[in-house]
């Protein structure tokens, strides 16, 4: 088994045993759900009807709803599909980028933080869709045979590399969500009682087994897939980054923008993630897996990925001076100074400035300030992209031509309706599926486990109460058991007021909370086998013989534990 | 009765488990297969199973998508309408191939992960509608089970199996005779 120091803190608090484990994730899946969750669907579900509305008027009337001019004709949109292409960058990154890095630590979040990604990959696919215009004819930018002669798509344009980069990311960052869920899915359908649950959960599950054979093929594949999706996952963002890089406006046909923006969208996905992760944790009562340790690494993430975007923007500032270029240089004069001067400072604020505060141990693991700094870095990011795009744009080469940008009830409808429908899928998913990658969980539960590590847990890791009994057939033990040399007679004599049993009678005595292999056979020397003799022992009397002999682990309050135990034992064998 | 008893010993713990199969082993009992709630690390070249060829798999599935990659794009963009950019037709493919890297990147993932993943649910026997086969439903809960078969270990008896299999430290014994 994989050792981890003990100066590392535990990555699962309390006392979690497999079964625990299990039930602390199944429990809100089959229970109700709270009222709060039926409000907030609600109230997602209302803002997403009112995005999808406006979304048909748009595609029914024309482009022409949204804000757009001749001068600016890229804005919201646009901002709106980095920014959830962003968004979508954790997820990844989380399951893929650190598996390959062995970070256990990802095991926790990396079901909830994938299943956001997905989510956001659909709501950013959905703007370039509604910006084509025509979505019907939306399958012209697939390389199809076609009537209208030699018709191709345009290999050579970074918009037609986008369309294959954000479908290969959304369609493998799926399968390789799927591919985790499945297991967890064939719990959840092991300890499903409604029928239709059954039924449903057996059909997700794909008749998962739990065979070495699948166990040792789903390892391989979670590796491989984390490999093709990591170089993916950078792919995409500078994919996206091309879209402006390759152009010539002045503002956005810089070489730095594809790691910019990469370190970018990873810094915007792990705010959202943080978003997400302090509000479930709680209402799901996972604190004692996703606890603050969890938060200050991601935290941290934020603070590296931030302050790669700080250097980024300075940098671009720079480069716009020395390159002498008074296009480029008046591009990022008028971002910072020009009309939309408050975007730029709020973007500068949000994203360079806020994530250095995370340098102090006090802030990044204080659980409303990482809340606070969250929102703070996703609504940074989003005027990021708005910097970038709208700034840049709105005064071009001839000043007859420069514009404002005004959006429209329809812009601002689709906008907030697509962060309703992403609840929509975030809370039906927290809802119906296991929140928490439960097998991965699992195995590092003996090397990370607080009891595990603090050696007070009893291996193997059962619960008591969960303990069959019935067929075990224990051999006998080969030593001599009735050897009591060790212990004087007044033991002997306490020993002998429990009660005789037979060395084949014998109990797991170590079934007992905090009783050990050493205590064990030191009750066995003295003649205690069974949980009988145990719950015999008359707590009125002296226990500090018995006390005494045992040493450390036999305090006279773990002596009464274990009584009070074995006698549940025996009512239970007994039924 | 007879060679066709399968016995399903239960444990409660993952290392005890490969502790047991380890002994098992050793005195030349074949294990058939385990059941577990999550992959037991190292338990793999203990009961004899070979290392999984996936990866090899999806190697080749990376390469086709290369290949067709390229050929595609070769045909679209040179052989069928060499586009002309700013005065500069697409007449070399070789010339021309910096600007299809991204798309063939994206190829190569696609098929690689996508036919590695569908390789996956068909030899793992993991398709929708496919029942479960672990033999009790709390193994994919905290619960680990070693199948033996008889017919695998002939040079034993079913008692000597048992026997065998009670050193092991396990909680539940089942038996099942198939026909």
């Amino acid at each position: 088994m994989h050792k981890e120091a003990t100066i590392r803190e535990p990555l699962v608090l309390g006392h979690k045993t497999f079964h625990q484990v299990t039930e602390d994730v199944c429990k809100p899946i089959e229970g109700k759900a709270p009222k709060t969750w039926y409000i907030l669907f609600s109230i997602a579900a209302i803002i997403g009807v009112y995005g999808v509305g406006c979304i048909l008027y748009l595609l029914g009337t024309g482009i022409g709803t949204w804000g757009l001019n001749k001068t600016i004709n890229w804005a919201w949109d646009i901002t709106n599909f980095v920014w959830w292409v962003g968004i979508g960058h954790a997820g990844t990154l989380i399951s893929a980028v650190l598996l390959l890095f062995r970070q256990k630590w990802r095991m926790a979040i990396n079901r909830s933080a994938e299943a956001m990604t997905i989510f956001a990959v659909f709501m950013a696919g959905l703007f370039p869709l509604i910006h084509m215009g025509r979505i019907w004819v939306a399958y012209w930018v697939m390389p199809l045979p076609n009537q209208f002669g030699s018709l191709w798509p345009n290999f050579n344009s970074p918009l037609l590399w986008d369309v294959f980069a954000i479908s290969t990311y959304l369609s493998v960052s799926l399968v390789f969500w799927y591919i985790g869920l499945i297991p967890d899915f064939a719990t959840i359908r092991d300890r499903a009682k409604k029928p239709v649950a059954k039924k449903i959960y057996s059909m997700l599950s794909f008749g998962w087994s739990g065979r070495a054979k699948q166990w040792s093929r789903f390892e391989m594949v979670s590796l491989v897939l984390a490999g093709l999706a990591t170089p993916l996952v950078f792919s995409v963002h500078s994919i996206v980054s091309f879209d402006f890089a390759t152009s010539v406006i002045p503002g956005w046909h810089t070489t730095i923008f594809p790691p910019y923006f990469v370190a970018g969208a990873v810094f915007s996905g792990f705010a959202m993630v943080q978003t997400l992760m302090l509000v479930m944790r709680k209402a799901y009562k996972l604190e004692a897996y996703i606890h603050t340790k969890h938060i200050e690494y991601m935290n941290i993430v934020i603070m590296a990925t931030g302050s790669i975007v700080g250097i980024a923007y300075i940098t671009e500032l720079f480069i716009s001076w020395y390159s002498g270029v008074e296009y480029e240089a008046y591009a990022f004069i008028n971002r910072a100074t020009g009309p939309y001067w408050w975007a730029y400072w709020a973007m500068m604020t949000c994203n360079v400035v806020s994530p250095q505060l995370m340098w102090f141990k006090k802030l990044r693991t204080s659980l409303t300030f990482t809340f606070l700094i969250a929102i703070v870095v996703n609504i940074g990011m989003w005027f990021e992209r708005f910097v970038i795009i709208g700034t840049t744009l709105h005064r071009d080469y001839l000043p007859s031509s420069w514009s404002m940008f005004y959006p429209t009830h329809i812009d601002i409808g689709v906008f907030i309706g697509t962060i309703g429908l992403f609840f929509v899928f975030f809370l039906l998913f927290t809802r119906y599926f296991p929140v928490l990658a439960l097998n991965e969980v699992k195995t590092i539960l003996k090397s990370s486990g607080q009891s595990f590590k603090d050696g007070d847990a009893k291996t193997p890791a059962f619960s008591i109460e969960e303990q069959h009994l019935a067929d075990v057939r224990m051999k006998p033990s080969t030593k001599d058991n009735t050897k009591t040399s060790s212990a004087d007679a007044k033991l002997k004599a306490f020993v002998d007021g429990l009660g005789v049993a037979k060395t084949d009678q014998k109990d797991d005595l170590k079934e007992l909370s905090g009783l050990g292999v050493a205590t064990e056979s030191k009750l066995n020397e003295i003649g205690i086998f069974t949980f009988a003799q145990l719950a015999n022992i008359d707590e009125t009397t002296d226990l500090g013989v018995l006390s005494t002999y045992l040493g450390s682990s036999g305090s006279q309050a773990n002596i009464i534990a274990w009584k009070k135990e074995a006698e549940e034992k025996l009512k239970n064998d007994n039924n | 009765m007879g060679s066709n008893v399968v016995f399903y010993a239960m444990y409660n713990d993952d290392d005890v488990l490969k502790d047991g199969a380890k002994k098992l082993v050793a005195k030349g009992v074949k294990v058939a297969d385990v059941f577990s709630p999550f992959p037991i690390h190292g338990i793999d070249p203990i009961i004899g199973l070979k290392e999984t060829r996936l990866g090899i798999m999806s190697f080749i599935y990376g390469l086709t998508g290369l290949v067709l990659a390229m050929i595609g794009m070769r045909y679209i963009m040179i052989t069928d309408w060499p586009m002309n950019i700013g005065g500069k037709p697409n007449f070399s493919f070789l010339e021309n191939m910096l600007a299809f890297v991204p798309i063939v990147f994206e190829m190569v993932v696609l098929f690689a992960a996508h036919a590695m993943a569908i390789t996956y649910f068909l030899v793992n026997k993991t398709i929708p509608g496919m029942p479960a086969e672990n033999p009790d439903p709390r193994t994919t809960d905290d619960r680990f089970v070693m199948e033996l078969r008889l017919s695998d270990n002939s040079r034993f008896t079913e008692k000597e199996l048992e026997d065998m299999l009670m050193e092991t430290g396990i909680v539940e014994l089942d038996q099942k005779h198939i026909k």
